[in-house]
């Protein structure tokens, strides 16, 4: 079990008026603003919200691949630069970043080596985590030979492979059609369970936030803000049924109202727009 | 890729060069044609034969090591510069105008300049040729290797806190190597062309491009068009050397290409 949780719970990630303004010619764009967000140790937390809403940027500048604007953030209680030179993270892209040139085991590797782990433990990790993803018999596999949920897990076990403490995980499953999606779903829910990492995800699937949170962060766009934070109080572990229990439609569809709430807010929908969100609703 | 696979991917430009031999071949006995206009196919490989022992073979040793010695020193200049730019913004403000203005070299203009330094019998005019030659489709294609990079690639190591000579090491030396040798394949028919050429402004008796301009000169066609016969096999046999080179150190390369 996800044993992390239920300890004295030390802020993994803390951010205090975060933001961030783009530059573009002329035209400045706030792409986030005023962002307060404490993410405890063991905590599941789904960032979601319409595109432009900076979503992916707020997971870029916790990982410190962007800088932010202003505010201040803690990672693991330092700054996010020092995080990310004490490597205390691993990053999910949407696109699974893959070396062609290495196979699977090899691939998974990558980070063992720049960290210089010595070659049999990097063998010994690298078995441990094909087997955590379920890609035993393609180790010697090059990307190009799998399908694209198989590269995926692929990059999920690469960023798991030093046992970093948080997982960053920016749209991972975006590119992926829903069989695959929700299957990837359980397997996230199960690796969470086993490895005790916390975990920060983008997302803009309102099913796949719930099912998978402990915590739903809503964000609206222009700027970029926290509308509201939703606990999700779905029973552990999570499995194919819970997409069936009643708490867990309530908890989409007060998601969904949290994200529709401000969309009417600050622009009127058009009909077609409109009738989409109640047609969803409906689903 | 199997080998037989690999075989029958040839077949049809083989039977096509099979086909072409024979035509000229007949055409040349129905019609009549001079010699000195064009030399039948089987006139050609007799003098081949002929002449290997006493000429040929040594003209295209000659030959053959100017090409690979220009092309070993060309395509070296051509990596390191690449790599210094990638590498350093002054090397690639530096060097890169230089590496343009060394390929806009006309090398024809510039072969009797290096016969004028070096004298004919020296190999150094054309394997200074050759070099020039070669460098700048090396430079360029390091250069585009080594910095076509995917940006979120550079992240993920970014995310690993990797040192410039990790990212090196790791990501951009590899992603580089097919481009390099795209530019291999390149540099080594360039390299012959650019030997026998640069011959043609003076070199030795018995090298493969005086020997062609001193039989044409004489109205021995049929030898100067063994000579040109040869000089292409030379070049095809570089181009395969690359090749096998490419397999034998960048396999994954191959084989993607195959799957895709």
């Amino acid at each position: 079990m996800n044993a992390a949780a239920g300890s004295a719970s030390p802020h993994v990630v803390e951010t205090h008026g975060v933001g961030k303004v783009f530059e573009t010619g002329d035209a400045a764009v706030t792409a986030l603003d005023g962002i307060d967000l404490t993410i405890r140790s063991g905590e599941f937390v789904s960032l979601i919200g319409p595109s432009g809403c900076g979503k992916s940027t707020l997971l870029r500048i916790i990982g410190d691949l962007t800088d932010p604007s202003g505010g201040e953030l803690r990672v693991n209680g330092k700054s996010a630069r020092q995080a990310r030179l004490d490597r205390d993270y691993g990053m999910v892209f949407q696109a699974p970043v893959l070396m062609d040139w290495r196979n699977v085991a090899s691939n998974i590797e990558l980070p063992l080596e720049v960290m210089g782990f010595p070659r049999e433990d990097r063998a010994r990790r690298s078995a441990a985590l094909v087997k955590l993803v379920e890609l035993e018999g393609f180790e010697g596999k090059h990307p190009w030979q799998l399908s694209g949920g198989m590269q995926q897990r692929v990059a999920i076990a690469r960023a798991l492979a030093f046992d970093p403490k948080l997982l960053l995980m920016d749209e991972p499953f975006g590119a992926l059609d829903e069989m695959t999606r929700e299957r990837m779903n359980l397997e996230v829910m199960r690796i969470w369970r086993e490895t005790g990492t916390t975990i920060v995800f983008v997302t803009h699937s309102i099913p796949e936030a719930v099912f998978l949170s402990t915590r739903v962060v809503v964000m609206s766009a222009r700027p970029g803000r926290i509308s509201r934070v939703v606990d999700v109080d779905l029973p552990q572990p999570r499995t194919v049924d819970t997409r069936e229990e009643p708490r867990y439609f309530s908890l989409v569809t007060t998601v969904r109202e949290a994200l529709r709430a401000h969309l009417v807010d600050t622009e009127p929908l058009d009909d077609l727009g409109d009738a989409r969100i109640r047609a969803e609703g409906i689903s | 890729m199997t080998r037989s696979s690999r075989l029958s991917s040839w077949l049809p430009a083989l039977l096509l060069a099979v086909v072409v031999l024979a035509l000229w071949e007949g055409a040349s006995i129905v019609l009549g044609l001079q010699t000195f206009l064009l030399p039948r196919p089987s006139l050609i490989v007799g003098k081949l034969v002929e002449l290997w022992p006493s000429t040929l073979a040594r003209g295209i040793a000659f030959t053959a090591s100017e090409a690979l010695v220009g092309l070993v020193a060309g395509v070296a200049c051509g990596t390191l510069v690449g790599l210094a730019t990638a590498r350093w913004r002054t090397a690639r403000e530096t060097l890169v105008p230089i590496g343009i203005g060394a390929s806009t070299v006309p090398i024809i203009a510039f072969a009797p300049i290096t016969i004028n330094w070096f004298g004919p019998e020296s190999m150094l005019p054309r394997v200074i040729i050759v070099a020039v030659m070669v460098f700048f489709p090396t430079m360029v294609n390091t250069i585009r290797g080594l910095t076509q990079v995917e940006p979120a690639a550079l992240e993920l190591m970014s995310s690993y806190a990797a040192t410039d000579r990790q990212i090196l090491m790791k990501l951009r030396v590899p992603n580089a190597l097919p481009f390099w040798f795209t530019a291999l394949r390149i540099a080594m028919t360039l390299s012959v062309i650019g030997a026998v050429v640069g011959e043609f402004f003076g070199g030795p008796l018995y090298s493969l491009g005086i020997y062609i301009t001193n039989q044409t000169g004489v109205s021995d066609y049929a030898s100067a068009w063994a000579a040109i016969v040869l000089a292409c096999f030379l070049g095809i046999a570089f181009y395969f050397a690359a090749i096998l080179l490419e397999r034998l150190l960048v396999p994954w390369y191959a084989a993607r290409e195959a799957a895709r």
